[in-house]
């Protein structure tokens, strides 16, 4: 009896400790298949046609320059929506609202944050593109900016939550100094408060970003999917297309172990080392993390 | 200028700010309630669809996103309690669990269509699951890792500390103080988060495009290696790829997703509020 | 001799709190008392005896603990029979969450006793030697944390007891406790000596004095002074021992 207890003791602990390590395992499974599929197309692409700024690869044209401008481009839109709603929403939520006003914004914004992608993109075809086209006199609605507009929604909620957070962690006694010093609450949180929380914040903005780089099936709803350059941000008004919604929309039609197929792997692992990048900066920013992979799930 | 006017300027302005962030949301809530309701009927969410998907119900979207949700379920949850448990309970503050942290963030942070690429390279080519909801399931699990796993994690690092030396103290093992003690006690806060991992996985449509979902399928799924239906994929379906679909059948299959979606999150909001109030400690 | 400590060395991988080189030996059917100021190496030293401090960040450990002879640090000794045997009450009440009933059986359960007749019995006899029967019995499924702290600190006493142990261990259980509470759990420890072998840290030079039948002086982990209770509060013969009982310092 005692002798079963313990062996079975041991198997438990001994799978507890692989599950363990199983997030290692993945990312490192996830990485090596990103390079067996995607190296190949560097033997097969010449560099000169791979770093052009043609996407068209019935013609074995395979610039992903468009690709990551276009990227880019819904990025930076996404970035200038998201940043200042969403810290100004956390400032709001941490340092002002009143209580009940608190206990509405934050499930909403959680709300935000739970919904699926697929509707988003949805509601971005049926009801703001056309108003886009409307409102700005545009031959199509189908433009980065309409990505940029969703991608910035989708990204507020994890802007919020860990700028919130960020603010939260600032200790009571610096906001009561600088009140006791005869400072306004405003001046308070704007001398104050946030520059004490400014590195979360910076997380919480960077996290944002990250994730609107990742968004896939909201951009290839919206963006109009035309493999253009964009070169500057008037490109907001025409449509583009990003590097994750150009995978989603071809991968399904190439043959396994083609150049194209090669060409798509290869667009996901640069994806990939994307996300490693701003991930490990952020975790790297001395700041409470444990709620972080909650939240940026993309 | 008058530095109160300053602040009540400043307050209007971020107030104003959250306004305009929350009040989307309800539009878009509202609006597709408003809809999407006429749709919905009895024979909308139980019958096949029909007629070039124009016509008929979504059932088989339905089933299959329950099928995925539960494959997901069985390899993640698992995984990730087990996970949780040891870096809760078992691991020392150590390079290596440095590394499983960055691994778990890392996951979290790579893009769904990502997870899309990996799955259809390793499950459905190299271990030749094909297009099916196993495929599908795999690639949803591992995504899901890191939300149950962080929120378990937690959940676990809440219980306090002196319950596990007074039950060590009285003869248990370190095993037997995780089942009795802290698993009970965190159990609540872990479910929280094996619906809201779930419910992502289930919304999501990215990782599943190569991987498991099907277009249109005349019939329900019948072993774990078919393809299958999915509702966000159905929708992202009938929103582009199917040229004059009536918007009435849009509306509803994008009100039944977000009924569920909301409905779950509800669910683990509600579980963990609960549990909050009871708790003894 | 029911435990002997010989040249016994602790040291924390943190630096904090540790013993040099202690000798000491336990008599059974008595109260021993370890007192002296905080970080003096008592709670360590308590902790030693049923290896609660398997669990924290030892750095360093030399010398011998033995219980009844049998050397605990060896590899072959069972650490959950010795936990059982060596009963902990720890200085803030700790019930575990569920309930009055529980909290007894919890540890017989997971030595493998599964018959109500004997949980039973063991529920009732503990309950009884920790004077907290009276106030209880009719109340058993009751979740514990509704118990007033003193009864909390009591029903702990209670919970190391339903194991039957031969030692107890008390890292100042009364610190919490107002005095009513605190006198409750000094007559139980009077009774209880006949029966056990009990090693107290007080939470003041006071108790000690109260109930020590023999006591040891901590100072910054060294052992200063062992003794009789009554001669070594009364008229001590190092002077360090007579400065911290006369209050001069700590």
């Amino acid at each position: 009896m005692e002798k079963d207890l313990s062996l079975g003791e041991f198997i438990i602990t001994r799978l507890i400790k692989a599950s363990g390590y199983s997030a290692i395992v993945f990312v490192t499974l996830i990485f090596y298949f990103l390079l067996r599929e995607g190296l190949p197309t560097l033997g097969e692409v010449e560099l000169g046609n791979l770093f052009s700024t043609r996407w068209y690869p019935i013609e074995s044209y395979y610039g992903i320059l468009p690709l990551i401008s276009g990227s880019l481009i819904v990025t930076i839109g996404a970035a200038m929506v998201a940043i200042p709603f969403g810290v100004g929403t956390a400032i709001f939520i941490a340092e002002i609202a009143p209580r009940w006003a608190r206990e509405i914004l934050k499930p909403l914004v959680e709300l935000l944050g739970g919904l699926p992608s697929v509707v988003l993109g949805f509601l971005g075809i049926l009801v703001l593109a056309p108003n886009l086209r409307i409102l700005l006199d545009l031959p199509t609605g189908l433009t980065a900016l309409a990505g940029s507009l969703l991608l910035g929604a989708i990204s507020i909620p994890t802007v919020v939550s860990v700028a919130e957070d960020a603010l939260d962690s600032v200790p009571r006694s610096y906001r009561d100094a600088a009140l006791a010093l005869g400072a306004t609450r405003w001046q308070t949180i704007w001398r104050v408060t946030l520059p004490a929380a400014r590195s979360g914040v910076l997380t919480a903005i960077m996290l944002g970003v990250g994730r609107a780089i990742g968004e896939t099936m909201t951009v290839m709803m919206v963006t109009g999917n035309a493999p253009v350059l964009a070169t500057s941000l008037a490109s907001l008004f025409s449509p583009v297309r990003t590097m994750t919604a150009t995978i989603a929309a071809e991968m399904g039609e190439v043959a396994s172990g083609s150049v194209h197929y090669h060409t798509l792997f290869f667009i996901g692992m640069v994806l990939f080392i994307i996300s490693l990048i701003v991930n490990v900066t952020a975790s790297s920013v001395v700041f409470r993390q444990k709620k972080r992979a909650e939240r940026v799930l993309s | 200028m008058n530095r109160n006017l300053v602040q009540r300027l400043g307050f209007g302005l971020l107030s104003t700010v959250a306004f305009l962030t929350v009040l989307p949301i309800l539009l878009i809530l509202g609006y597709i309630i408003t809809q999407g309701a006429p749709a919905i009927s009895w024979e909308f969410i139980t019958a096949m669809p029909y007629g070039g998907m124009r016509s008929g119900g979504i059932w088989p979207a339905i089933v299959g996103t329950f099928y995925l949700t539960v494959g997901t379920a069985i390899f993640s949850v698992p995984l990730g309690v087990a996970a949780a448990i040891y870096l809760s309970e078992y691991a020392a503050d150590n390079t290596l669990t440095r590394i499983i942290r960055l691994a778990i963030i890392n996951l979290s942070g790579i893009p769904s269509v990502v997870y899309g690429l990996f799955g259809l390279g390793l499950f459905v080519f190299f271990l030749k699951f094909g297009t099916s909801i196993l495929s599908a399931s795999l690639t949803l699990s591992i995504m899901t890792l890191p939300v149950i796993i962080s929120t378990s994690e937690e959940a676990l690092r809440a219980v306090p500390q002196a319950f596990r030396t007074v039950s060590i103290s009285v003869g248990a093992t370190r095993w037997q103080t995780i089942r009795r003690i802290v698993l009970p006690e965190a159990l609540p806060g872990i479910i929280t988060g094996i619906i809201l991992g779930l419910n992502r996985a289930a919304g999501e449509t990215a990782p599943i495009l190569f991987t498991g979902a099907a277009f249109f399928l005349p019939r329900l799924p019948g072993s774990p290696f078919d393809a299958t239906m999915a509702l966000p994929y159905h929708l992202f379906v009938i929103s582009t790829q199917i040229p004059e679909m009536p918007f009435q059948i849009q509306y509803g299959t994008a009100l039944v997703l977000i009924t569920f979606v909301l409905t779950m999150n509800m669910l683990a909001n509600f579980i963990r509020s609960r549990a909050r109030a009871r708790r003894q400690w | 001799m029911k435990i002997v400590i010989e040249n016994f060395s602790l040291q924390y991988q943190d630096g904090t709190e540790s013993l040099r080189n202690i000798n000491l030996e336990i008599l059974p059917n008595a109260v021993t008392v370890l007192f002296g100021p905080a970080g003096g190496g008592k709670s360590s030293l308590l902790r030693c005896l049923n290896r609660l401090n398997d669990l924290a960040d030892v750095q360093k450990m030399a010398g011998r603990i033995l219980i009844d002879g049998q050397d605990i640090f060896e590899p072959k000794t069972d650490v959950t029979a010795l936990r059982r045997k060596v009963g902990m009450v720890f200085a803030r009440p700790v019930v575990l969450p569920m309930s009055i009933r529980q909290n007894l059986t919890y540890g017989l359960e997971l030595a493998g006793e599964r018959r109500p007749s004997k949980l039973d019995e063991a529920v009732k006899r503990s309950l009884q030697q920790a004077a907290l029967w009276e106030e209880v019995h009719d109340r058993l499924d009751d979740p514990a944390i509704a118990l007033s702290g003193g009864q909390q600190q009591r029903l702990c006493l209670a919970r190391s007891l339903a194991l039957q142990p031969e030692i107890i261990l008390l890292d100042e259980p009364t610190s919490g406790l107002d005095p009513i509470s605190t006198g409750k759990v000094e007559a139980s420890l009077q009774e209880l000596k006949k029966d056990y072998t009990i090693i107290l840290v007080p939470h003041s030079v006071q108790q000690a004095a109260r109930t020590a039948d023999y006591a040891a002086f901590f100072l910054q982990g060294e052992l200063v002074e062992y003794g009789d209770g009554k001669e070594l509060f009364t008229s001590p013969k190092e002077k360090r021992t007579e400065d911290y009982i006369t209050g001069r310092f700590g």
